[in-house]
């Protein structure tokens, strides 16, 4: 048992990590940048960005398969791995709206990152939407998988280069450094040692939480087809 | 029997939109007064706007007309005569035919709301052929992305609910691009990073283009 399920204790102790590191680790306080403690949040808030990509780009990858019949059940593991990156990605708005509120004065001032982030939660909404409009289990899995595909493609451009050519209150906007999540440079090796852990095991606790979902699903599904 | 080329068999396709249209002529007319409504309702409820608004609201406009004019499109044909154009034409003519048709729709109803938009609101464009190349370019990117939803609409029940929910926040970004670079037609402002933007706006299109190609084939394989 121990065995099989590595990752899930490599996801524990990653988070224990995270949750007692993340809080007595010495932060950098570099003169005119008022961030003080609040940088903590950037072992919370950020690694949820990294995982709901992840775990959408695991959802995109389910749904390709899906339409090549390659994996009976990959439409549930499409819908379930995007299920978790949206409760991931409402996860990261909700700490993002933290520490904007401490930060930048308001939970939303429509920061374009912010705006592209509730533009990915709208967009898989519109998923499951579409995905429960339809009661045929086939063409469910088609049409879905289709749309995923196609959302998969429009949404990325959105978060990865529409955030670059605007001004922004995140690091990496127009005339900074960095990428669209965050400016690499500026990480000092503390930052690191908690900051990658902090990736690997939420995005591991997200795959958890699908795991168990989609093992839920399939129970469900077997049952309704035996009866 | 002739072998017809992938070129003709999309002309021929379009033909047969086009002929369609003209000869329903109830729809089209249907399409352009939800649009003169649209704006004749905006005139009422603000007067004459400012340019930015005037370009806001133009852009919303088009979104509108745009659902409506190409929401139909998959959804007036039933299912076996789409069975019957597929099995003559096959899927990638099929949807090639329909994206040329509906940016052609869409390119004169672009016209059209300029001119309405000009008559109720006022005009306060001041490089009126930039705005006629950005609205088109526009106009084409809406017809492009909402053909390509109406077929996945077509398969879904509550079809014309679903194309506004999935569609809206896929054009979010297009929207936003639209919207930066069309100020640039307003003043005589400079716009930071133009060229970037335009890139970007025809790349995305493209990318719907080409993924509306390779994707339409499995929604249709029943």
């Amino acid at each position: 048992m121990m065995k099989q399920s590595w990752w899930k204790w490599l996801a524990f102790i990653f988070l224990m990590y995270t949750c007692i590191a993340g809080f007595l680790v010495k932060v950098p306080e570099p003169p005119g940048v008022p961030l003080k403690e609040s940088i903590r949040n950037f072992f919370f808030h950020v690694p949820m960005w990294f995982s709901m990509m992840i775990l959408l780009g695991v959802s995109f990858w389910y749904s390709i398969l899906a339409l090549n019949k390659k994996h009976p059940y990959a439409d549930f593991y499409a819908h379930v791995y995007a299920q978790t990156g949206v409760l991931f990605g409402c996860a990261g708005i909700a700490t993002g709206a933290i520490w904007a509120n401490y930060q930048w004065g308001s939970p939303w001032s429509g920061d374009p990152k912010q705006n592209g982030a509730a533009i990915a939660i709208l967009i898989y909404l519109a998923y499951f939407v579409l995905r429960g409009a339809i009661t045929d289990i086939d063409k469910r899995g088609k049409v879905a998988a289709v749309y995923n595909i196609f959302a998969f493609f429009m949404l990325f451009p959105t978060l990865w280069i529409l955030p670059r050519l605007t001004t922004s209150l995140h690091p990496g906007g127009q005339g900074s450094e960095g990428n669209p999540a965050l400016n690499g440079a500026d990480m000092t090796p503390t930052l690191r040692m908690v900051f990658y852990p902090a990736v690997i095991g939420w995005t591991l606790l997200g795959t958890w939480i699908s795991t168990l979902f989609i093992r839920v699903k399939i129970l469900q599904e077997k049952k309704l087809s035996n009866v | 029997m002739k072998k017809v080329s992938f070129l003709q068999t999309v002309i021929a396709l379009v033909k047969k939109d086009a002929q369609l249209e003209l000869r329903q002529q109830y729809a089209l007319y249907g399409v352009i007064l939800y649009m003169a409504s649209t704006i004749f309702v905006i005139y009422l409820l603000h007067g004459r706007p400012e340019a930015t608004m005037w370009n806001s609201l133009f852009w919303i406009s088009q979104l509108f007309a745009a659902t409506n004019a190409i929401a139909k499109s998959f959804l007036q044909e039933s299912k076996g005569k789409l069975l019957y154009y597929y099995t003559i034409s096959g899927a990638v003519p099929l949807i090639t035919s329909k994206i040329i048709f509906h940016v052609g729709l869409m390119l004169c109803m672009n016209l059209i709301s300029i001119l309405l938009f000009a008559l109720f609101l006022g005009n306060p464009v001041l490089y009126l052929p930039y705005f006629l190349l950005l609205s088109s370019a526009g106009a084409m990117g809406l017809a492009i992305l909402f053909t390509f939803l109406a077929a996945i609409a077509a398969k879904a029940q509550q079809q014309a609910a679903i194309m506004a929910i999935m569609g809206f926040p896929l054009l979010i970004p297009q929207l936003l691009l639209l919207q930066k670079l069309s100020l640039v037609a307003f003043s005589s402002v400079v716009q930071q990073g133009f060229w970037q933007l335009w890139g970007t706006l025809l790349g995305f299109q493209f990318l719907v283009v080409a993924l509306a190609v390779i994707l339409f084939p499995f929604l249709w394989k029943d």
